[in-house]
């Protein structure tokens, strides 16, 4: 990566880096006024029932321990997602810095000066409002301080569960593979970290009065930094949507969207498999899925036609060598016997059932062949070949590798070995261009953006139209790779957005336009 | 006037203090002299209630201490502890200004107090912005008495008030302390396991032992009419330097 690709990203994006930062700022502050408005108090008492202590700091270390990325997976089943399972994450962390350092710092207050406070006719309360936390204050700052460094590094993760902040960048830089943006959101985080940091340092080196002064002016400052939270937002459109932070990156992704449509969203981003369940528990309204995800059905969602194209066709199809065409002719007009048989709903119901009722592809594969009237039992005699079919790592290619399976071997006397699981794209394709692998399920949009990545002058006009760029990929693969495009199986796996239905249809919400013209009554 | 009348203090099952009564009178300086352990600390703290007393009754100025909130009884009572009791996190002005303030002194009459005292005890004019840890020992003594003195208490306790200093500065401070009016008129009970500490000072001396008041007189009668072998054994060893003392300071 170049520095003028980071420095071109933050140019472009500075408005997105500043609500991010004061976000970012916000979570931090709100957690740690909490993890105070808590922490102190029980430091306090803790401090003066010592038989507790040992009991109240032991469970907040182990609270301390648990990973961050567990603790928010341990919360989302009780508290969904958003700001508040990412505010009670860091308001856990912070909190044992807090009560530790406060116990610890009062608890070291000479009783030879608490006896002369008493002495001097200072009641309890006076002896520690006078004496015991102005000497703890030192310690009781290095415990916030660390609570602070803390809570800048874990607030990264609020992005995972929508509640914002600069890792929205990090983790989308990461689901982009786009460095520029990773940076973006990792450089002003640890920036964040450092600074905050150094200035809690210079803070409790101050002595007496000016550390007081100090201390109330950042327990001032603390509420002012947490209402960053709010401040920010950009103005909250009538529907929220929830967007993985890949599709919300991706040049063909939400970007495109806005460009067809016009459309604007107040968007939250949120981990790709999380965003379902945030649809359903109507956190969210509007997601962006992928149009033969099983779990349109099993959660009850609408998928909003893409009625401009805004979009690239991602029709399915298998990609197999010219070579074991030559040599097996009888394979191509089996597998186009799936033609049409194979629709966006079908697909989506065979998804579904593999991942919500735990059938084995294979299964779902037989059925789906019994069905159509497809299904034979193995042909029986000596296997004259191998067909070797490549898939990549998600449910719906697992399901495909099995039906070419069952197909093959029972109209054929070929035999099928799969190599299911190849990490990607790019792995399949080399696969298959090496001859590791004859035939594996691809897109036609995958094809286009991923391996011909033509200008964006072609793939502009293709956007529009599924049966030009199942050509155009079509006569590229063949002519530079010698690859056969099976014709088209009938379902598109592409970008989708969709919302609960019980919610589109009151709202007459069938399209993109719709919804656009919805969101601007 | 402080009247101590049959007191004992029992922590757990050692006996600190047993039926110990005594009177200090208006103005009148009463020592309590004996080893470590003997009880006399015990018996001083319970006159301003940090410690309570198991039986028996104590009076300050012919009313019953547990007749008032133990922190109203306290602002009346300066207390001086070794110079380790300074708040090291206020400066000289504000720690002598502590009990002024808890009595809701004004500033104006705070400051007054604060000048006055510093000019009786020999403390520098620019030593009220000081923290006590850039003090001199003998300093720190002297801001710790003018901290007690500070709201005009009627009565004073000193806890090994000089416990700290080396011997020299201690005499040094000994004699200034003697020469304070508004100490020689303040009813005062010190402890200190300091013989000469307690003849230079005290009107009359008390000495403990084992939780018991021995014997409670004048230097003189302590040192020519001993109640017993032990009051007579305790002085032996210092006996020509303290008659020598008892009769100078006559």
């Amino acid at each position: 990566m170049e520095t003028t690709d980071f420095f071109r990203f933050l140019a472009e994006q500075s408005s997105q880096l500043v609500t991010q930062t004061l976000t970012h700022v916000g979570l931090t502050f709100l957690s740690l006024v909490l993890a105070l408005l808590i922490g102190l108090p029980v430091g306090m008492a803790i401090s003066r029932q010592k038989r507790v202590a040992a009991l109240v700091l032991g469970l907040a270390g182990v609270l301390q321990t648990i990973p961050s990325i567990a603790l928010l997976g341990f919360l989302i089943p009780f508290l969904g997602i958003g700001v508040v399972p990412a505010l009670l994450a860091l308001f856990l962390y912070a909190l044992l810095p807090i009560v530790r350092n406060t116990y610890v710092g009062l608890s070291e207050v000479s009783p030879t000066l608490k006896e002369a406070a008493f002495g001097m006719g200072m009641t309890s309360r006076q002896v520690l409002m006078r004496l015991e936390i102005p000497l703890a204050l030192p310690v009781i700052f290095a415990g916030i301080r660390t609570a602070t460094v803390i809570n800048v590094g874990v607030a990264t993760l609020a992005a995972y569960v929508a509640g914002g902040g600069l890792g929205e960048f990090i983790f989308g830089g990461i689901a982009l593979n786009n460095t520029a943006m990773i940076l973006a959101g990792a450089i002003p985080a640890a920036l964040l970290a450092v600074g905050l940091d150094g200035l809690l340092a210079r803070l409790q080196r101050l002595r007496g009065m000016r550390l007081r002064r100090a201390s109330i002016l950042f327990l001032a400052l603390a509420p002012v930094l947490s209402a960053f939270y709010w401040l920010p937002r950009n103005d909250q459109t009538r529907l929220v949507a929830g967007f993985a932070h890949e599709f919300y990156g991706r040049a063909d992704g939400y970007p495109q969207l806005r460009k067809t449509y016009g459309l604007r969203l107040t968007t939250r981003l949120i981990d790709q498999n999380l965003m379902y369940e945030a649809v359903r528990h109507r956190q969210v309204d509007v997601i962006s899925g992928y149009s033969t995800d099983g779990r349109i059905q099993a959660f009850g969602l609408q998928v909003l036609a893409d009625d401009k194209r805004a979009f690239p066709p991602y029709q399915a199809a298998f990609v197999v060598r010219q070579a074991f065409l030559d040599r097996h002719p009888e394979v191509a007009p089996l597998l186009n016997r799936l033609r049409g048989l194979l629709t966006d709903s079908v697909m989506t119901a065979l998804n579904y059932r593999a991942d919500y009722h735990h059938e084995t592809p294979e299964t779902v594969a037989r059925e789906f062949l019994r069905k159509t009237g497809l299904d034979r039992p193995r042909k029986a005699g000596p296997r004259t070949g191998t067909l070797t079919v490549g898939s990549k790592i998600f449910t719906e290619q697992y399901i495909l590798v099995e039906i070419i399976r069952r197909l093959v071997e029972g109209h054929t006397t070929l035999e099928v070995a799969a190599k299911t699981g190849l990490g990607g794209t790019q792995i399949c394709f080399n696969a298959l261009r090496t001859g590791a692998i004859d035939l594996y399920p691809e897109y036609t949009g995958t094809g286009l953006l991923v391996i011909l990545q033509p200008g964006p002058a072609v793939s502009d006009s293709l956007r529009a139209d599924p049966a030009a760029t199942y050509r155009y990929v079509s006569d590229q693969f063949l002519r530079q790779y010698g690859l056969v495009w099976l014709p088209p199986l009938g379902f598109n796996n592409a970008y989708a957005l969709m919302m609960r239905r019980e919610q589109a249809r009151p709202l007459k919400i069938n399209t993109i336009s719709d919804l656009q013209r919805y969101l601007e009554k | 006037m402080i009247a101590v009348r049959n007191v004992s203090k029992q922590f757990g099952d050692h006996p600190a203090v047993r039926d110990v009564s005594f009177t200090v009178g208006e103005g009148e300086t009463v020592v309590l002299l004996g080893t470590s352990g003997c009880g006399k600390t015990t018996t001083l703290k319970m006159i301003n209630r940090l410690i309570e007393p198991s039986a028996g009754q104590i009076e300050v100025d012919g009313v019953d201490v547990r007749r008032k909130p133990a922190h109203d009884l306290r602002r009346k009572i300066g207390y001086v502890i070794q110079e380790t009791g300074l708040f090291p996190h206020y400066t000289v002005a504000d720690n002598i200004a502590t009990v002024p303030r808890l009595l809701g002194w004004e500033p104006d009459r705070i400051a007054d107090r604060t000048r006055e005292l510093l000019a009786m005890l020999k403390l520098p004019e620019n030593s009220l912005r000081r923290y006590p840890s850039e003090l001199s020992g003998g300093q720190r003594q002297r801001v710790g008495l003018a901290r007690a003195l500070a709201a005009h208490p009627s009565i004073l306790l000193m806890d090994e008030p000089l416990g700290a200093l080396d011997p020299i500065t201690r005499a040094a401070i000994r004699r200034e302390f003697r020469r304070l009016d508004e100490l020689r008129h303040t009813t005062t009970v010190m402890v200190t396991h300091d013989i000469q500490e307690a003849f230079e000072l005290g009107d009359r001396i008390g000495l403990m032992d084992q939780g018991r008041l021995v014997q409670i007189g004048t230097p003189d009668e302590l040192l020519h009419r001993p109640v017993n072998a032990f009051v007579e054994s305790f002085f032996e060893e210092q006996r020509l330097f303290l008659e020598w003392k008892s009769r100078r300071s006559d």
